[in-house]
């Protein structure tokens, strides 16, 4: 009985008490936050009862709707554009062998993760002001642009990975079998990363609908989107129908990751 | 001439590849020429990195020649795609296509040719019986055997009825057991549906159990062709005779022998009647080992010292020191006794017959 085990991290003195500790960290805000949003009452830091008035509050509030909208309509932009560019990057740098500058490449593609989210912010508040007064433009094609810029390496990623996992040796075979290129893209490589396209879509488009920083720097007047509207709301006044708002956003957001999840276990 | 020319199916002529440029360039082939003929089971036979994949995946069209040209049917090929080649590749790591079941995978060449939905039926169902997998073509490839995949795979190439089937080392991952099956299954297949196939493989015995021909390769080049009979009994080259099984190769002179005939007298003691008698001086020969035999040390013998003996099963490899410097491999088969007899230490009479005497000329 008294044999010798194999080394594990579960047995360090405190493994348990620390792991407990970081998931309190991590989700007793989130709980309370979750919590507060049922509150009758005005505060959120008293609890007053069960109640579903701060949705109704949101559901009701034009702002919030056009808020809603707004985040929903540049996030699918986003994603799908950041998700070709992103599949049309994964194939260039993986579907070959390997070349010269291939970590440089890399790097490049995967810039918005290095540079500092404020940095492309104000860079791009004033080249994009630039051209505001160059052309008298100033629609959502702009936050269009710049979500789809920084989403890119969140689509990427996943798209590169599943196609590092596919045996380069498939697309020949399409072509030994008369698969024409495109056939060969289509019938074989395109089936087969799609779920790494799905992932990249659905990352992409989470990480467009929360944005703030480079959001709230980019947008013109009368553009904003749910999180900088919420972020408006909490400079005057901290009220529960922000709490209700934030867990709205939630459920998107776990359900996409949820299945980001399940998408990128099957490929095992 | 014509006629001889008319049963080539593949034809590589003074065919040269080179990978990369400038000083890193690397010269895989070197004006290889060689006629493959139809219905041949022709193998490509050599160490890794001599060129065979190379020539294979030139014919497939994967790579196209540096100079020279690919001629399939007389055609010359050498800038065609891989798409327009009536030719199937059997690839090493089957590259079976993992969304699609075994019959999408057998179906895909057939489908890609735009043939019609009853002819694929009809095919699938007639390959899936020829590598007798109908159970399973509802499967999965993920879900299948290395041995299944592997049929898939010859399935999956022979569907369109190629020209030239390619084999690229497909036994390779297959336990030998395995191996040996399909060995015999490859053969059958190839008698059965009448295709070319063009082998490519490192395993000298697998080249010498299939082949019709052989060609030997080594550093880009066709050392030599020939069936499997000529290639191990008259190789000709010791890069040639080192590669294709074991063997003694000794030095020795050729003289005038008794009556006119010529003497063959090697270094090692061991002498016999020249099968060149109009040959003189100094010689290399091949001998096999099981060329050589074993007896009791009697007169008029070499009398050598076993200083190794290696049981495979049916025989014994023995290595046979000859005098200080000299050692000779003799292959025996088993015989009741043997292991007392022809220990280690034991001394024994060694007997060279003439006719099994090779000459190198390299």
């Amino acid at each position: 009985m008294a044999g010798r085990r194999a080394f594990s991290v579960k047995d360090l003195p405190g493994f348990a008490t620390i792991a407990i500790a970081c998931f309190l960290v991590l989700y007793a805000p989130i709980v309370t936050l979750v919590v507060y949003s049922f509150n009758a009452g005005d505060s959120v830091a008293i609890w007053q009862g069960f109640s579903w008035r701060w949705y109704e509050s949101a559901w009701d509030n034009r702002q919030v709707q056009e808020a809603a909208i707004r985040s929903v309509a540049i996030a699918s932009a986003a994603s799908a554009i950041s998700t070709v560019l992103a599949t049309m990057a994964a194939l260039g740098t993986t579907r070959r062998a390997p070349f010269r500058g291939q970590m440089v490449i890399y790097t490049l593609i995967n810039q918005p993760l290095m540079v500092p989210e404020i940095v492309t912010a104000v860079a791009l508040l004033i080249f994009f002001s630039m051209i505001k007064i160059a052309t008298g433009y100033s629609g959502l094609a702009y936050l269009i642009v710049a979500h789809s810029a920084f989403c890119i390496p969140f689509a990427y990623l996943p798209i590169r990975a599943r196609l590092e996992g596919m045996d380069l040796t498939l697309e020949t075979a399409a072509a030994d079998l008369y698969a024409t290129p495109w056939q060969a893209f289509r019938r074989v490589t395109l089936p087969l990363m799609m779920p790494g396209v799905l992932a990249g879509a659905m990352l992409a488009f989470v990480i467009s609908l929360d944005d703030v920083v480079i959001t709230e720097f980019v947008k013109s007047a009368g553009q904003e989107t749910l999180p900088t509207y919420m972020l408006g709301q909490l400079r005057r006044a901290v009220s529960p129908e922000v709490n209700a708002i934030s867990t709205a956003l939630l459920v998107p957001t776990v359900v996409l990751l949820t299945a980001f999840y399940l998408l990128n276990r099957r490929r095992s | 001439m014509t006629s001889d020319r008319h049963q080539v199916a593949v034809e590589a002529r003074r065919v040269g590849k080179v990978f990369g440029d400038g000083t890193s360039a690397v010269r895989a082939l070197d004006d290889v020429s060689v006629s493959i003929r139809q219905n041949e089971f022709f193998t490509l036979l050599g160490p890794s990195g001599c060129g065979k994949t190379t020539l294979l995946r030139l014919i497939a069209g994967f790579e196209h020649p540096s100079s020279g040209q690919i001629l399939l049917d007389g055609t010359d090929i050498s800038r065609e795609p891989p798409y327009r080649r009536p030719v199937n590749t059997v690839f090493q790591s089957y590259a079976l296509f993992p969304h699609l079941t075994v019959e999408g995978n057998i179906a895909f060449g057939l489908q890609m040719l735009g043939r019609q939905r009853d002819e694929i039926a009809e095919t699938v169902d007639e390959m899936l019986a020829l590598v007798k997998m109908e159970s399973l073509r509802n499967r999965r490839v993920a879900q299948i055997s290395g041995g299944q995949q592997q049929r898939v795979a010859l399935a999956r190439a022979l569907a369109p009825r190629p020209r030239v089937l390619l084999l690229d080392e497909p036994l390779s991952a297959l336990d030998l057991k395995l191996r040996k099956e399909m060995q015999i299954e490859l053969k059958r297949l190839q008698h059965q549906t009448g295709i070319t196939f063009v082998f490519v493989t490192h395993d000298q015995e697998e080249a010498l159990t299939m082949s019709d021909r052989i060609a030997v390769m080594s550093d880009g080049r066709i050392l030599q062709i020939g069936s499997p009979r000529e290639i191990y009994e008259r190789p000709a080259s010791r890069f040639v005779a080192h590669f294709i099984g074991d063997t003694n190769i000794l030095d020795g002179v050729c003289e005038p022998g008794p009556d006119g005939a010529g003497r063959l007298r090697l270094a090692c003691g061991l002498a016999a009647s020249s099968p060149d008698p109009g040959r003189r001086g100094a010689v290399s020969v091949l001998v096999r080992p099981e060329h050589l035999e074993l007896g009791e040390p009697a007169d008029g013998e070499v009398i050598g010292v076993i200083e190794r003996a290696v049981y495979f099963g049916t025989d014994t490899h023995y290595h046979v020191s000859l005098g200080e410097t000299h050692q000779v491999v003799v292959r025996r088969q088993n015989r009741r006794g043997d292991a007392s007899r022809l220990a280690e230490g034991a001394r024994v009479g060694l007997r060279l017959d003439g006719d099994a005497v090779q000459f190198l000329d390299d």
